[in-house]
Order: structure tokens, then sequence, then C-alpha cells
């Protein structure tokens, strides 16, 4: 795009649109029903003044000849959005551990509603899957769509948009819980006015992308590309199906789902498991396509397994729902589908895995040489390992035992800790050199460290969740010789103390080798680029 | 055959469309079904909309996250029907928008804990768990006990609006009950023998409980959750099914 001297149309529209919503904002404040409406409202009002500010900040520069080069690839926005995701991951697993101490010591809750468990747990999972997995999913797939459609981001304007907008659902989201306001459904709690601001960052979200994939140069869409897609599409259709709800008041934070009792629960099923299979799933195997194939310098392995794996993937996942409601008043007939579907989830899953670890072939030394790779290929092998123990426990008889239990709580860890934020990281130590143009990494030790730690604390936050989900399963269902059950439950709350208390060493394990990454991606930012540092002129010995 | 892939790999709506279609049949084929057929949509004596009071409890069971430390699902299991009760069916949850089932039991399952326990003990245990049961990892919620319901404006501002939303989406509350919602929330937690008391229970059935839940003569936060605390799994009477129940359960 050539520089331009004048108002853009994207730019003025913007700001009608950002006035628009200021206004709105601080009608809202004027009018709220309770205070946190008011306070959210105030955000917004904010946060679209401070819009306007940055687009005019943009003109001016342009003006001035001191605008971005904005011939080649966009890669501000991913640049913020890496950072973003690395800033949220810690305070995310920071969360996290805190509320594992707390499980292990409730002295630790205080009493004070901001701090008990009830309210920082899906904090503690916004978190870490929409504020640390979506912004690292959002920049990742800015900057592979570029990259591999040689072309530079669809829109101007668009992509900060995004970003900023997202950005705004997650702190609207964050200070909603710690207040009280919460939706109720699980990894969907953002109540109704969030979801709308959501919904049409998400629109636009599809837009640039979309419009990155019909401008590209590139005859082929690259997979990688298919997995991200299908994330988009398909969080946008479960986001709207889960989240109609009617608000008790337009000035008022708080509102009641349209669906009750067993529809409500089939459909929060359907949203939950696939926010798992396309969120934490389909799209960072998105990012796998990208980034192993890159770091390993191979091609991806079969091209043919791709296709099959990522039909068969997206297809069966969105039925395996009905697992998480095995036993209950759903009709048996879905839970026997949802089971059956899970089992064949497996194949498909594996498929990912193997053409992920495949992709190997020939390059496996680099796992001795390269703790970036290391960490790639772990996450994989986690990867494996939680979609073979997901089917197994979407079995009836297996479910019978673990649901409700911590093995669940395991199983999603192994899944979350172990496959997404180990590609994550993996990906950051990727994308930190590359788009600030460094030739390494500050130190490849730390990143060495970062992979024991983080294996460490994931290893001890599994084994600690199998043993306590399973203890306590039995627990539940013993039987003395005489035919009564054995077990008060508060008898079996008090045998989950050393294995909460493992758990939560392990988190903090996990939170470790993150600080440990904050360090070397803020050193390796702050080394200057080769380059520069030959132009610069030899230091003067100080006289 | 003469398809090949390189058709979506080429074209990106083609491609966005072919996604839309494989991801959008699961869930047509699992949820559509489940607002006609029978087991789903049984209408069980017994089952009522909540009152004003309970339903402000409800709203603060779902703004403190009880549901992610407690379930309301008894499974049809020989160790859960003796330790819980009964198990759940789908009418019990026909109110309750959205759904508490849960998917985790740090503590106890609750769908039938009305009842059980006296509303001293339910104080006691929410101001301070481990004052009743030391081995507790609840949480304290001392500040439900000092935060009058009438400041509440998450769970309870304008409770006539709430009913009237929930009538919208199906909870057959009257007229009558939106235009004394708030009125019957004072009154359930306050004299029993009260003119309003009798108005309450004239429009929502003799077996609601009506008394000073926390021993507080204001209405508090802590009045209303004891309040659905103690309706939880108490509106249908299982004696009257003991031997029609399905018992699958029993070896």
């Amino acid at each position: 795009m050539a520089q331009t001297k004048s108002f853009r149309m994207g730019e003025g529209a913007l700001i009608i649109v950002l006035a628009a919503l200021f206004l709105m904002c601080v009608f809202v404040v004027s009018n709220a029903h309770d205070n946190v409406m008011a306070f959210h409202m105030a955000v917004g009002a904010v946060g679209a003044l401070l819009g306007i500010f940055a687009v005019f900040r943009r003109y001016q520069k342009r003006a001035n000849g001191q605008g971005p080069d904005e011939t080649g690839y966009n890669e501000g926005v991913v640049k913020a959005g890496v950072l973003i995701s690395i800033f949220w991951g810690v305070a995310g697993f920071l969360i996290g551990d805190y509320i594992a101490w707390e499980l292990a010591f409730p002295f630790m809750n205080l009493d004070f509603e901001m701090i008990n468990f009830g309210r920082l747990r899906p904090l503690h999972t916004s978190a870490v899957i929409f504020a640390f997995g979506g912004n690292i999913l959002i920049a990742s797939s800015f900057y592979v769509v570029q990259r591999t459609n040689r072309t530079r981001l669809a829109g101007d304007l668009a992509p900060w948009f995004v970003f900023w907008g997202y950005n705004m659902v997650i702190l609207l989201a964050g200070t909603g819980y710690l207040l009280g306001v919460t939706h109720g459904h699980e990894y969907a709690e953002p109540e109704w006015y969030v979801d709308w601001w959501l919904t049409v960052v998400w629109v636009v979200y599809l837009l640039v992308f979309l419009g990155t994939l019909i401008k590209r140069r590139e005859s082929h869409i690259y997979v990688a590309n298919w997995f991200y897609l299908s994330f988009i599409v398909t969080i946008a259709m479960l986001h709207l199906g889960n989240n109609i709800a009617i608000p008790v008041s337009l000035y008022g934070v708080k509102s009641y789902h349209v669906f009750s009792g067993v529809q409500d629960a089939m459909t929060q099923w359907w949203y939950g498991h696939n926010a798992v299979g396309f969120f934490l799933t389909a799209a960072f195997l998105g990012m796998m396509y990208y980034f192993v194939p890159k770091r390993a310098e191979r091609p991806v392995y079969s091209y043919r397994l791709s296709i099959v794996h990522f039909w068969a993937l997206i297809f069966t996942y969105i039925w395996a729902g009905p697992h998480h409601l095995h036993y209950t008043a759903l009709p048996e007939w879905a839970q026997t589908l949802g089971m059956t579907f899970s089992v064949i989830l497996w194949m498909p899953s594996w498929g990912g895995m193997i053409n992920g670890l495949m992709t190997l072939s020939g390059a496996w030394d680099k796992l001795r040489t390269d703790p970036v790779m290391r960490m790639l290929v772990a996450s994989v092998a986690f990867y494996g390992m939680s979609t073979f123990e997901g089917p197994m426990m979407s079995i009836k008889a297996v479910n019978q035992l673990s649901h409700y239990t911590d093995w669940t709580v395991g199983h999603v860890h192994s899944g979350a800790m172990g496959w997404v934020g180990m590609i994550s990281f993996g990906a950051i130590y990727c994308l930190v050199p590359w788009l600030w143009k460094r030739e390494r990494l500050y130190s490849v030790a730390l990143v060495s460290w970062h992979f024991w730690l983080a294996t460490i604390g994931i290893v001890l936050y599994i084994t600690s969740m199998w043993v306590s989900g399973i203890m306590q399963g039995l627990m539940w269902r013993a039987y003395t010789s005489l035919g009564f059950l054995e077990y008060s439950f508060i008898e079996t709350v008090e045998a989950m103390h050393p294995y909460y208390a493992i758990r939560a060493l392990g988190g903090a394990f996990f939170l470790l080798g993150a600080l440990v990454m904050v360090y070397n991606v803020w050193m390796t930012i702050r080394a200057l680029p080769e380059s520069e540092k030959a132009g610069l002129p030899a230091l003067q010995a100080a006289e | 055959m003469g398809f090949k892939h390189e058709v979506f790999e080429k074209n990106s709506i083609l491609l966005t469309v072919g996604i839309l279609l494989a991801v959008i049949l699961g869930g047509m084929v699992e949820i559509v079904p489940l607002f006609y057929l029978g087991s789903t949509i049984e209408k069980v004596e017994g089952v009522r909309p909540y009152t004003p009071l309970e339903l402000a409890g409800r709203n603060i069971y779902i703004r403190e996250g009880c549901y992610l430390c407690h379930s309301q699902m008894i499974r049809p299991l020989r160790d859960e029907v003796e330790r819980y009760g009964p198990y759940s069916l789908a009418a019990e949850s026909k109110y309750d928008h959205p759904f508490q089932w849960g998917s985790k039991r740090t503590g106890p399952d609750l769908a039938r804990v009305g009842g059980k326990y006296s509303d001293a003990w339910h104080k006691e245990h929410l101001i301070n768990p481990r004052g009743i049961v030391p081995e507790s990892v609840m949480p304290g919620y001392p500040f439900l006990a000092t935060t009058p319901l009438k400041e509440s404006n998450i769970a309870a501002n304008d409770m006539s609006a709430h009913l009237k939303v929930n009538s919208w989406v199906g909870v057959p509350y009257t007229d009558d009950m939106i235009k004394m919602a708030v009125a019957d929330m004072n009154a359930q937690a306050g004299d029993p023998d009260s003119d309003e008391a009798e108005a309450l229970k004239s429009r929502y059935g003799e077996k609601v409980k009506v008394r000073n839940f926390d021993g507080n003569p204001e209405v508090t936060e802590l009045d209303a959750l004891i309040a659905y605390l103690q309706v939880l799994g108490t509106m249908v009477d299982f004696s009257l099914y003991k031997d029609k129940a399905p018992v699958e359960w029993q070896r």
C-alpha cells in the first residue's frame, strides 16, 4: 500500500464507529442498573477514546513521513500478540497455581470474595485458554497466513482492531469474574454484552484471515491455514449457539439463557468439548503444521494424511460432547453416540500426531541440539498421550469412575500444559528472533531449563491427579463387607490433601519455566541485531 | 472418482463452506431432538418455578462459582443413589436457566441437599466451613451474611424483571408472580404466619418453606442462598415412585 498523507477511508470509518461506541458506553454508564455495568462501560468508553487517539496519532506520524513501512508483511500486530500472550500466560499460570494451593490449604481463600476459588477458577481457565492461547493463536495465524500465502495481511487497521478488541474482551471478562459476573457455563463465562462484543471482533478476525487467503499469491492454500480457518469458523458457530441469552436489562450485567436443563446441558458440552476440539486442538495443529516443519527444515511427512485427518478430525470432534454427560438425564442414545465418536476420534487425532512426529524423519538429531525442537516434539507427544487418554475416558465404564474426579482435571492439564503450552512456547521461541530480526535467542541453555522445568511440572501435575482422581473414584464406590458405603464424602476429601500439594508444586515448576522464558525473550529483544551492531562506532574508552 | 481435494485448496470460500458443512451436523443430530423427545420434556408432578428468593439464591450460587466444585446430577449408580438419594430426572432442572449439573465433585453433589441439614448448619457452614467440618477445603462466605439482598445488584435488583425474562424463556411465571416478586422475596425470609407469606404460598404452593433462614431480621444474600439450597431436590416426592423406578443400579 502506498504511503498517503490524507486520511484513509478505513481510518475515518473506524473513528466514526469508535465515536459511536464511546457515546453508547457513556449513555449506558449514566443509566447503569448495577455498578459493574457502569464500570465496564466506562472501561469501554476509555478504550474507544484511546482508539480514536491512536488512529489520529497514526495519521499524524504518516503525514510527517514517520509512518511504518507498509509494503512488506504486517509484523507489528504479530509482535504485539506474542508479547501480550506471554503476559497473559504468566498471569494465567500464576492464578492457576494460586488456586491449586487454595485447594491444598483452604485458608488461602482468605474468605474474601474476589480471592475465593469459585471466582478465581474461571479467571484462571479464561486467562490460559482465551487470553494466552487466544492471543498466540491470533498472532501466529496472522504470521502463518502471510508467509504461506506470500501476501500482506488483509486490512489496514482491521488486524489491530482484532488485537485490541480481543484483549478488551479479556479485560472485561476477567474483571467481571472477580466482581461476580458470570454466565454460569464453564469456559463460556462472559456475560451477554461481552459475548456481543466478541462476536463483532471475531467476525472481523474471520474477514482478515479470509481476505488474506483470497489475495494470496500461492495457488494452493497450505494445510496450516485449513486448521486455523476451521478454528475461526467453528468457534463462531459454537459461541453463537451456546450464548443465546436474554439480558434482564440492557443497562445491567445479568442475563438468562434461553435453553434450560437437559437442552442447555447438551448445548453447553457441544460448545465445551469443541472449545477443546477447535480452540485447543485444531488451531494448535495449524501452529504445528507451520512451526514443526519449519524448525525441522523438513517437509510435512504426508500430505495425504493431513487431508484425511483434517476432515476426519473436524467432522468427528463435533459429535463428542455428550461424553461429558454420561449417566446423566441426557438420553442414553445421545451418550452412546458421543462415546462412539469420541473413540473414533482417537484415529484422526493420532493422524495429526504421526504427521507431526514423522516430519522429523532424518532430522531427529535436532532433538539433541535444539531445545526448541525438543519442546515442539514433546508437545506433539503430549498431544498423542492425551488424545489416547480422552477416548479411553469417554468409554462409559471408565467414565463411571473418572467423572467428577481429579482424573478429568489431570487429563485436561496434560493436554493444556503439555500440548497447548509446549507448542506455544516452541512457537514463541521461533517467532521472537524471526520477528525482531535477531540472529538467535539470547540463551539456548535457558530454553533447555524451561523445557525441563515445564516437563517436571507437568509430570508432577498429571501423576498426582491420576492417583487422586482414581483413588477418590474408588473410595466413593467402596462398600464394606456388610454392604454399607465405606467412606463418608469428607474422608475422600481428606485423602486428596497430599496430591493437591504435589499438584500445586508441579504448577509452580511450570510457572517458573514460563518466567525463565520471559527473561530469555526480554533479553533477546533487548540485544541489538548483528547488522546494527556492526554499524555502531567503536566505543571510546572513558577518559 | 473425478473429485480432487485441490478444489478446496484453491478456493478459500469453498474451503470455508466445506468446513461449515462438516462441523454443523453433529450438533444438529444431538441437540435438536432433545426439544421433542418424551424423556427430556416430560412433566413431573411437583416441579415448580423457583420462588423469587430461591431464584436470587440461585443467582448467588452461580455468581460465586459453586458449580465449579459441586454437581447437581445424581447418576443412576448404586453408590450415588445410596449416598445422595434418587437419581436426577431431566424435569428437575427444566426451569434452570442455565443448568447447574456441574462437572466436578471437589465437594459433594447438591442435587438433593434440600432438607438434609438445618438452616443453622448451612449458616455456620457457609460463614466458616472448617468450624463445622474441619477437613473441608471450601472457601468461607462470611460476606453473604452481611450483604442485604436489596443491595445485591447482580443477583436480585428489580426481581420482577428477573421473573419476566424467565417467563419469556419458558418458565411459567404468572403476571401475578411477576408483579409481586419483590414482596414475595421478602416475605419468604420473614414471618411464616404473615399475610404476605400466605399470598406467596397461594402462588407457589403450600410446600414453599417460609422462615427466617439466617436468623437475622434483615433479608440478606445468605437468606436467599440457604432458601435455594433447602429447596434443591425436594420438589418431587419420590416416595410415590419407589415401586416404579428402574432399579438397574441394584446388583
